[in-house]
């Protein structure tokens, strides 16, 4: 084809500028969205792997075990071998800092070993404000050896060096005294930081910095660790540097036998892979969101591209007579498909980045999922991925051009040229079949069938594009049902409206695809986060029976309860009987994140007192078991292929320990896998006896609030969290709604998507009806009756669509609950539609509908009627 | 039915252009005026003004009775829905109603019942000669066809005017004449006041009286038998 025609074809996407314009826009969103997710989680992830590189150095291999350690008797026993040049052994303690909601990550060292494996995190002496250099508590040369000497990244030293405003519903609640935004000392005072170890307040001077470091971050020799946080004997982690000559695998394979159970032998590497596999459901998910967008916006061309066929018939019968090839004819309209996709595409790449860049400052590098907490990742331009979504951007405005083009072709040139032809034509039809929609629907049943691939539930996805793909085409045998129904109104402006929808149902495909995916994404996602909303609340409502909870940490900090603590909660007045849960964290594997592990009395009338939300097996351990039993989360009997009655080895006290599966809970709070066994068993195996979480019952008449107060004055309000049950319901609903913020935006440009739909198809309609609406002037309509046809028009379609939307985001809804979710993240959750939402939802959508359809044709109504009857085009 | 006094249109320009000087025009009901003219000489803006979709600047349309310059945009849509009936060239017939629709839908706009305006529409449909397929959609029929449609439909309701713009404009002449002579049978059943706008000779001798549209007036060339 030669510049001129190729002009020719082009140069209609300017005629049409506002179609043109609203395509753009729908192209550029999707593809906005689905970048700006992979830009903001590929930063979070970078981030994290450079700070996973900087702590790990020259390391070739690390040791790493659950987090509460291992047995440092393995240190020497690696240090020795010959496959190892220099061993670091590096005990990690998440210091809880009294009375503040943030913790510090303090690494202890040998700082000897440190100088070969890890020289980036070698601490330097600095004199704070108002003290000597030498006042360091001892010989300047020496004070990293200090124990009680803290050094400090310069993020963690900014950051503890600043007032802190106590923000929000958890700080208020963590009891210290403190009101909602009442201002808190900075953490380091006079270059002493207070740290908390059990319940004891620790006070360790702020010696100087680690250059080498980022993030929140502090350094100590690692027997000052030991002694100050009562972790004698234990280790975290132990990096190790190879002999020269000794590869990586072979390393490996001959050290692993060396490892107990529970601990595990990897690549520094591995820890960012672990952090990725955390957060790749969450990412995926949102992805897959930011598609249905972008595919929107492919139904907007389709619709845009099928009417502007239908306006350019007799052009395009002209072209062919005069010697066109219908080959020729569809390049020519694929290239104005490609070049809508292109200009949408790049201007959706630069829009990505700019959402990137605002997401990080207001929802951080997680997008609100808490994965990445503490990160503080920048905008980085990625070329390849950025070439990957322009040319998906391409892609849909090709595959939406894709039908029309097909279309324009088959016309026949002396048919089209013929006058009347357009009352004999009639209006663009897009050619479906009914059964087609049929034979994708039982598609999409089978590719709910199929297993995860790689945690990935590639079939859930697949069967979620099918049901939107068959309601599309279902949209005209919906029509023929649905019209009928309707067919009694009296109103001149209702028979025409019904008559031409009835007429053409296969028209509504042009003007209701867009709906109908936007409709359907909306509705699939609120029943999917109403059900998962309402069985969260319904979990917490059983997992929280007690009615004070009192804690000294989160589990992953420092700050614990012993039996001396409980003994003297379980004393204070009003306190009828306390119940303990301990957690810890196991490696089961060097590629799997860490799995949970609870330690609670399992007492003789069960567990369901005490709140375990059962979903199979029994609350009483199996009689006659030789082993002792277990309660093990969904994810944990997913992942494990578990079912009741089965056979767990778990790694406990560093040896694997086999537990009968008596029953299995559902756990909203670890994505990973639990498991719940008797405490008694546990501090058997592990002589550990810490406790994590007490919850208390008050005796009868006893208000709370007044065993609360007196739990804190015996503790010191910066030493415990206290908290009623619903202030722990409130914020973990808090924290629902705000992860599912980036799902409700995704739902809210998609609805936008869908009613630009609605303006480019009316506003398109009009102008090719222009003829039809001219002679309904001539025969007495007014310009307001031939507005509120339009009205009336837009919102029959509109009401189709929704209707095929309501009914494909049902179905939608089902596969994300049952199949995405549980492959994705092993939830299970009842099914909870709300209703009323929905209808008002779809009651409104359908009368915007109708306001857009009339505004968008607005301009056939301005027209003089004279003209529009005019055989001119 | 129709009365044009001293009408009077300028189209604006350097210098203004006068389309009609003081033209005069009585249309009695049941007689078809054929009003020929040059090219671009205003023959269908005079129809548009006698429908009341194009203003002019003088003078009196009285149709039915009722004197255009006192109506607004609604309300000339009223009249026209009433008193008026129109064939078109281009035939513009809705391809998403079938032919009995088609014929009703000035009955619609005047809030018939459903039932007798399919029941009038049908009728007329089978005195143009498409009784038998007044449930058929428009895309089966030819133009002649699509012709006799919109004649029905320009006359079902009654309407004291019919105003026909070429309306064998687009038809083959063996056709044209059939088309025409149906138009001119239904124009005096229904005792309508019709105007012909036409280029074609032959088409103007079937009418009542012939005009010419020269120098802004109407002038007699002969009256039809």
């Amino acid at each position: 084809m030669n510049t001129r025609l190729r002009h020719l074809f082009l140069a209609s996407l300017l005629r049409r500028r506002l179609a043109t314009a609203l395509s753009l826009v729908a192209i550029a969103l999707g593809v906005a969205l689905g970048l700006a997710v992979q830009l903001i989680h590929g930063a979070a992830l970078d981030e994290f792997g450079r700070g996973v590189r900087l702590l790990a150095g020259e390391a070739d291999l690390q040791v790493v075990g659950a987090r509460e350690g291992f047995d440092e008797s393995l240190y020497p026993l690696l240090a020795m071998r010959p496959e190892v040049a220099a061993a670091s052994p590096v005990l990690e303690i998440e210091a809880r800092l009294p009375g503040r909601d943030d913790s510090l990550r303090i690494l202890g060292l040998d700082l000897f070993r440190v100088m070969q494996v890890q020289p980036g995190l070698m601490p330097r002496v600095v004199a704070t404000a108002g003290r000597d250099v030498d006042d360091t508590g001892g010989d300047g040369r020496l004070a990293a050896l200090q124990p009680s000497n803290l050094f400090l990244s310069a993020d963690a030293r900014a950051l503890l060096e600043q007032p802190l405003r106590v923000g929000g519903r958890q700080q208020a609640a963590e009891g210290n005294g403190r009101a909602e935004g009442e201002l808190q000392p900075p953490a380091i005072q006079d270059g002493w930081l207070l740290a908390q170890s059990g319940l004891r307040s620790l006070r360790l001077r702020v010696a100087g910095e680690v250059p080498g470091a980022s993030g929140l971050v502090g350094v100590m020799d690692i027997a000052g660790v030991q002694q100050h946080f009562e972790r004698l004997g234990q280790l975290s982690r132990i990096d190790l540097k190879l002999a020269d000559g000794i590869a990586v695998d072979t390393a490996m394979r001959a050290l692993a036998p060396l490892l107990p159970a529970g601990v595990a032998l990897r690549v520094p590497e591995a820890a960012a892979s672990e952090a990725g596999t955390l957060s790749r459901a969450y990412r995926v998910n949102l992805t897959m969101l930011a598609a249905i967008a972008l595919l929107t916006g492919g139904f907007l061309v389709f619709s845009t591209q099928l009417l502007a066929v239908a306006r350019r018939r007799r052009e395009f019968a002209l072209l062919r007579a005069l010697g066109l090839e219908r080959r020729a004819l569809m390049h020519g309209l694929l290239a104005e498909g490609a070049l809508v996709g292109l200009v949408g595409g790049l201007l959706g790449v630069v829009l990505g980045h700019a959402l990137a860049g605002g997401a990080f400052r207001l929802v951080g590098g997680d997008l609100g999922a808490g994965f990445f907490r503490g990160l503080a990742p920048s905008l980085q331009v990625d070329p390849v991925l950025s070439l990957a979504y322009l040319l998906l951007g391409v892609a849909a405005g090709v595959l939406g051009t894709w039908v029309p083009a097909h279309e324009a072709a088959r016309v026949a040139p002396a048919r089209a040229l013929r006058a009347g032809e357009a009352e004999r034509t009639g209006l663009p039809q897009a050619k479906v079949d009914g059964r087609l929609a049929g034979g994708l629907l039982g598609l999409a049943a089978l590719a709910c069938l199929l297993p995860p691939q790689g945690g990935i539930p590639v079939g859930g996805y697949a069967a979620v594009a099918l049901v939107l793909a068959a309601a599309v085409l279902a949209l005209p045998a919906l029509a023929r049902a649905v019209l009928p129904l309707l067919e009694h109104g009296r109103s001149v402006l209702w028979r025409l409206a019904h008559a031409r929808l009835s007429a053409t149902p296969a028209q509504a495909v042009v003007a209701g695809a867009g709906v109908i995916a936007s409709v359907a994404l909306a509705v699939s996602m609120a029943i999917m986060v109403s059900s998962f909303r309402v069985s969260v609340d319904e979990w917490l409502g059983q997992v929280l029976p007690a009615d004070l909870y009192v804690r000294a940490s989160s589990s992953a900090a420092s700050g614990y309860l012993d039996p001396s603590a409980l003994a003297t909660i379980a004393a204070v007045e009003g306190v009828a009987a306390v119940d303990t849960t301990r957690l810890v964290n196991l490696r089961l594997s060097d590629t799997e994140p860490l799995f949970s592990l609870l330690a609670r009395p399992v007492n003789a009338v069960g567990q369901g007192e005490w709140g375990l939300p059962l979903v199979a097996g029994s609350l009483v351990a199996p009689a006659g078991a030789t082993l002792p039993a277990t309660w093990v989360s969904e994810a944990a009997a997913d992942r494990h292929r578990l079912v009741p009655g089965s056979v767990f080895e778990l790694p406990i006290g560093g040896h694997m320990q086999g537990f009968v599966v008596a029953g299995i809970w559902r756990d909203y709070a670890r994505q990973h896998g639990a498991a719940l066994i008797d405490s008694r068993d546990y501090v058997a195996l592990t002589g550990d006896t810490r406790i994590n979480d007490v919850a208390i019952r008050v005796a009868a008449g006893v208000d709370p609030h007044s065993v609360s107060e007196t739990l804190r004055q015996r503790f010191g309000p910066e030493h415990i969290t206290v908290a009623l049950p619903g202030e722990i319901r409130a914020l973990s609903l808090e924290i629902f709604d705000r992860t599912f913020l980036i799902t409700y935006l995704m739902e809210a440009v998609a609805i936008l998507i869908g009613l630009f739909g609605i303006a480019t198809t009316f506003a398109a309609l009009a102008t090719t009806r222009q003829g039809e609406f001219g002679m309904l002037r001539h025969l007495g309509l007014t310009r307001g009756e031939i507005g509120r046809l339009i009205a009336l028009e837009g919102a029959l379609t509109a009401g189709l669509g929704v209707l095929a939307g309501l009914l494909a985001g049902g179905a939608i809804a089902w596969v994300l609950i049952e199949i995405i979710n549980r492959q994705s993240f092993h939830w299970s959750m009842d099914l909870a539609v709300p209703w009323l939402a929905l209808g008002v939802f779809a009651t409104s959508l359908v009368v915007l509908a109708g306001g857009v359809a009339r505004l968008a044709g607005r301009h056939a109504m301005q027209r003089s009627a004279v003209q529009a009857v005019k055989a001119d085009w | 039915m129709l009365q044009l006094s001293g009408l009077i249109k300028t189209l604006p320009g350097a210098p203004p252009r006068v389309l009609f000087d003081a033209l005069e025009l009585q249309v009695a009901g049941g007689e078809c005026v054929a009003i020929v003219g040059e090219s671009g000489v205003g023959k269908s803006t005079l129809l548009n003004c006698i429908a009341g979709l194009e203003p002019f600047d003088g003078g009196e349309i009285r149709v039915a009775g009722t004197e255009l310059a006192r109506l607004d945009d609604d309300g000339l849509a009223r009249l026209r829905r009433r008193h008026f009936g129109f064939v078109f060239q281009a035939f513009h017939i809705l391809p998403h109603l079938s032919l009995a629709q088609n014929v009703a839908l000035p009955l619609w706009l005047l809030q018939q019942p459903e039932a007798e305006a399919d029941r009038r529409a049908r009728e007329m449909l089978g005195r143009v000669g498409l009784g038998r397929r007044a449930d058929d959609s428009p895309h089966l029929l030819s133009g002649g066809e699509l012709q006799r449609v919109a004649i029905a439909r320009a006359l079902v309701h009654q309407p004291a005017v019919v105003l026909a713009d070429e309306p064998t404009g687009n038809l083959d002449p063996g056709r044209a004449m059939e088309v025409l002579d149906l138009l001119l049978e239904q124009l005096r059943a229904r005792s309508a006041a019709g105007i012909l706008v036409t280029h074609s000779r032959a088409a103007a001798a079937r009418a009542d009286r012939v005009m010419e549209l020269v120098d802004g007036r109407l002038h007699a060339v002969r009256h039809g038998s």
